[in-house]
């Protein structure tokens, strides 16, 4: 988590408000009085989109905003560039205020920093796939030839290789959002924006498409913000993710903070229903290594280690916390009886290993016979954790609650 | 009891007007006039030049390319009865004017649409205009003509013009209109231009509406070619018009026929033009 909150920021919004109506100012007033948003359309008629919204979107990461239908996700993407102008509030990308843009820099500024996919796919129709794809290339004036290079590599990203000169209108629903994601990554911008752009597929596809996101997402650290309102979907692919009600924050954090620790009611509703097996992953239920072993140690040493913490099996370590291996009391104690100085033989490479995001679900199949604890390990094979049988079964047992 | 109410001079007014801009634009209409009348003539020489056989295979020929073959041995037929009948020059006169006409009501109507499916002002300001034009009848257009430009046939491309016309504008303005806002949304949020948009995008999507506008303004064109003959435009309405003062119904018909076929033609064509042949959306 600290990791994270160190880096950059790449978007920053303060005190963000909408009001859909000819009396803006009159809204907002009796917004700081303290009335919501039903009240003030009784009162004046005018709609609050949004309002006061803060949030930072940080570099690289994927961020999802989701809310009920009316809680006002796309009037808050779409304030971002800008193509419905914002009442009140600041959004600050690189240094550019959004709102405070002339009409000119507004239009450089979309150039170059924002790309979007759309629910409906907005394909252009007369263009071809190949064509549709170079859109955001050509309106910036990049030259035909490298246009058309970027343009057939994002479409190869997207597996639509070999169809660039087909027509939008010849194409699957999935395939046409492939193109409209071709169309946003090529286009290279620094934020890519995606209003609800999965929706409309059917849910096998979907979820394919949810798959290549993501997988697209770590590959390019591309940031990107996503609105939902299947909380399913923000879960399965979103680093963090902010819950809108009536055009408010109501809760912000990642998928298991919003799970664990709903923030009211309304998110606790959201939150039912949704698979939490699927959801928990080893991170949640892993312990902290009550002791482990060094290769150096000498069996003696090993011994004392496991007896002083009721162990019969102990991880061991190398410099820098790598994962050497496992051994268990038996084999220690044999060897400590025959004067060895050493547990080197003795390790053994037959225990259950697992990173921090391995689904909790897979977690349970892993356990053996021999009922060694699983050790998670970072990319590094940097023994971070265990996850004992006990701990796996607790947590499911919680998310059978919900 | 009657109330004496006096008569507004509206007419009076209109004559004054008239009168003060053919007197005071006498260099701009005389202009107009020569430049006019040379392209007439030009088009007009050219298209008699070709021997009638050479003209019917290439009309025929635009007919299977566009539409099909059918309409290629359609317009064969046609155009052979035309000449049998000996109408062969006027239609070919007529066709002159209304290619014309076409040309620069299109030219002028274009700009015309765009600019009021961009602006709102614009809009609201023109389509009375257009309503004007299109229900005024079309004879009265023909009576300022003169004073502007003489008898003859640029008065008849004047009139032509400004008869035709509406429809042009109104279907340019539908089609940039039409085009769904998803896609102008899209096109924003790349970052595109005004004219980026007009020209990648609203334009080349309605251009299927634009060509229905363009072939209405054709077969109005056509007829007022044809009425156009009143103040001595040539062509296939002189022969009628000639039938008429000489009472005889069977020439009458004949160069009636002559136009049927000739709108016929100049519609399938059109149609087929607007049809795109194997982009759909
Ligand atoms: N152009 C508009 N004029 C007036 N009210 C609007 C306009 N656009 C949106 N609203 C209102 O603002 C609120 C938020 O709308 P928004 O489209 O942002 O919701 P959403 O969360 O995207 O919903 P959905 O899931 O249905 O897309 C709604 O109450 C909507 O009726
Ligand atoms: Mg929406």
């Amino acid at each position: 988590m600290t990791e994270t909150d160190e880096t950059n920021i790449k978007i920053q919004v303060r005190g963000l408000s909408k009001v859909f109506g000819s009396q803006p100012k009159k809204a907002l007033e009796l917004r700081n009085q303290g009335k919501k948003r039903p009240e003030i359309l009784e009162k004046t008629g005018q709609t609050l989109g949004l309002s006061n919204i803060d949030f930072d979107v940080r570099e690289g990461e994927l961020l999802v905003i989701m809310g009920l239908s009316g809680s006002g996700k796309s009037t808050l993407i779409r304030c971002l560039n800008r193509l419905i102008e914002p009442t009140e509030g600041d959004i600050v990308i690189d240094g550019q205020n959004i709102p405070k843009l002339s009409e000119k820099e507004l239009l450089e500024c979309r150039r170059r920093h924002f790309s979007m996919v759309f629910q409906n796919f907005a394909l252009f129709p007369h263009k071809t796939v190949q064509e549709n794809a170079e859109y955001g290339l050509e309106v910036r004036g990049i030259e035909k030839k490298s246009r058309v290079e970027s343009a057939r590599n994002s479409l190869k990203q997207v597996g639509l290789d070999g169809w660039e000169d087909a027509y939008p209108s010849q194409l699957s629903g999935g395939m046409q959002q492939r193109v409209g994601l071709a169309r946003a990554l090529a286009n290279d911008s620094t934020v890519m924006l995606m209003d609800e752009a999965f929706s409309a597929l059917d849910p096998l596809i979907r979820k394919d498409m949810q798959q290549e996101l993501i997988e697209l997402q770590h590959r390019m650290k591309k940031t990107t913000i996503f609105i939902t309102h299947d909380l399913d979907e923000a879960i399965s692919i979103g680093d963090r993710i902010i819950l809108l009600k009536d055009g408010e924050v109501v809760q912000m954090g990642t998928p298991e903070d919003i799970l664990t620790r709903p923030a009211d009611d309304y998110v606790a509703r959201f939150v039912e229903g949704v698979d939490m097996s699927r959801i928990f992953t080893a991170n949640s239920a892993m312990r902290s290594v009550r002791a482990t072993a060094r290769d150096s140690d000498g069996p003696r040493t090993v011994l004392r280690k496991m007896s002083d913490n009721g162990l019969d099996s102990i991880y061991v370590i190398g410099r820098d916390r790598t994962l050497l291996g496992i051994v268990n009391v038996d084999d220690v104690d044999a060897a400590a009886k025959a004067g060895k100085d050493t547990i080197n033989e003795l390790i053994q490479n037959d225990f259950p290993k697992a990173g921090p995001d391995e689904p909790m679900n897979n977690l349970f199949a892993m356990f053996n016979d021999k009922s060694y604890p699983i050790a998670i390990v970072d990319d590094n094979q940097r023994l971070l954790g265990v996850v004992v049988k006990g701990a796996v079964l607790e947590k499911l047992a919680e998310a059978g609650e919900h | 009891m009657a109330i004496d109410i006096p008569r507004i001079p509206l007419g009076d007014g209109i004559e004054g007007g008239l009168d003060f801009l053919t007197s005071h634009y006498s260099m701009v209409t005389r202009g107009i006039s020569r430049v006019t009348q040379s392209g007439i003539t030009v088009l007009n020489d050219g298209l008699m030049w070709l021997p009638e056989w050479a003209l019917m295979a290439i009309i025929a020929l635009i007919c299977w390319r566009v539409a099909n073959l059918r309409l290629g041995i359609g317009a064969v037929l046609g155009l052979a009865l035309i000449w049998n009948l000996g109408l062969w020059d006027p239609m070919i006169e007529t066709l002159t004017l209304v290619v014309i006409a076409t040309v620069v009501a299109v030219v002028i109507a274009m700009p015309l649409g765009v600019l009021a499916a961009i602006s709102d002002r614009f809009y609201s300001l023109i389509m009375p205009v257009l309503d004007f034009m299109q229900t005024m009848p079309a004879f009265v257009y023909l009576i300022p003509a003169i004073p502007f430009f003489g008898i003859g046939s640029v008065s008849a491309i004047f009139a032509t013009v400004i008869f035709s016309m509406p429809p042009a504008i109104r279907f340019t303005t539908l089609g940039i209109r039409q085009v769904p806002k998803d896609l102008i949304e899209a096109a924003d949020a790349f970052g595109a231009t005004r004219s980026q948009k007009l020209i990648k995008i609203q334009f080349p999507l309605s251009l299927p509406t634009i060509m229905a506008g363009i072939n209405q303004t054709i077969m109005l064109a056509l007829s007022m070619v044809v009425i156009a003959a009143m103040i001595g435009a040539d062509g296939l309405g002189s022969e009628v018009w000639r039938a008429i003062q000489r009472l005889r119904p069977g020439d009458g018909f004949e160069a009636g026929i002559a136009v049927v076929i000739l709108a016929m033609l100049l519609d399938r064509i059109t149609q087929a033009l607007r049809k795109p042949k194997k982009k759909t959306s």
